[in-house]
């Protein structure tokens, strides 16, 4: 039953990822692919931490723990970047 | 590899967790995929997206620690990452909005501060618009929004 309810929550995520792709590859704007990519991240994070859940392991934990910090790295320089033209300021 | 058999008044709330937090992320997409501008689906999937992982890394918490027989506590770390990031993030890409954008931003509210003596008298004027923030970035070479 547990294998299961993995495998269905598995595919709940897999719908998600493929609804924010959807979102990322139509825009309009920059910042929504951003939003995209920061949810894509979020859900891919989901999968891992329940593929390591389908195979009993914790090998995967350490791969989830660098993607949420890439994840949020990366959202925020963008970001930065977008709205102001530079990560960090100089003045 | 099938997974380990768990007791079933175990088995049935870690189900309901990994299910929930499934939901949740797809419902937060969906609202990412259907809502109008950007800031309602920027509001969309950056709050439900931590409480489905919330589900999902509680539900795992708890099978783990049951199947190795300790207590496995690493997904803690990863919960309270998530839960910190995802509003600064979020914060991060509105500001970005609104900076590439000044005319999107809503007017500052009638404080009913601007009669009393105190503050509407002076030289400065009452209401900062923020101007010489906005034009350093590149908000006005930037093509309007579509």
């Amino acid at each position: 039953m547990i294998g299961m309810a993995i495998s269905i929550a598995l595919l709940l995520f897999a719908a998600a990822m493929l609804l924010a792709a959807w979102r990322l590859l139509k825009g309009p704007d920059i910042l929504d692919r951003v939003l995209a990519l920061e949810t894509l991240y979020t859900n891919a994070i989901a999968v891992v931490i329940l593929l390591g859940l389908k195979f009993a392991t914790q090998v995967y934990f350490d791969a989830a723990l660098l993607m949420a910090m890439l994840g949020f790295i990366g959202t925020v320089v963008t970001a930065r970047f977008v709205g102001r033209g530079d990560v960090i300021d100089h003045d | 590899m099938t997974p380990a058999e768990l007791p079933r008044w175990l088995e049935i709330p870690i189900s309901v967790l990994l299910i929930f937090g499934g939901f949740t992320a797809l419902l937060g997409a969906l609202g990412l995929v259907r809502f109008r501008s950007f800031f309602t689906r920027l509001h969309a999937p950056t709050k439900t997206s931590t409480l489905g992982i919330g589900g999902v890394l509680l539900g795992s918490m708890v099978y783990l620690s049951w199947i190795s027989e300790l207590a496995v506590i690493h997904q803690v770390l990863i919960a309270v990452f998530v839960f910190m990031t995802a509003p600064i993030s979020a914060h991060q890409m509105a500001k970005a909005m609104l900076d590439a954008n000044p005319e999107m931003r809503p007017p500052l509210p009638d404080s009913g501060l601007a009669d009393s003596p105190r503050i509407g008298n002076t030289e400065a004027p009452a209401s900062h618009t923020g101007q010489d923030h906005d034009q350093i970035g590149p908000a006005s070479q930037r093509p309007a929004h579509d």
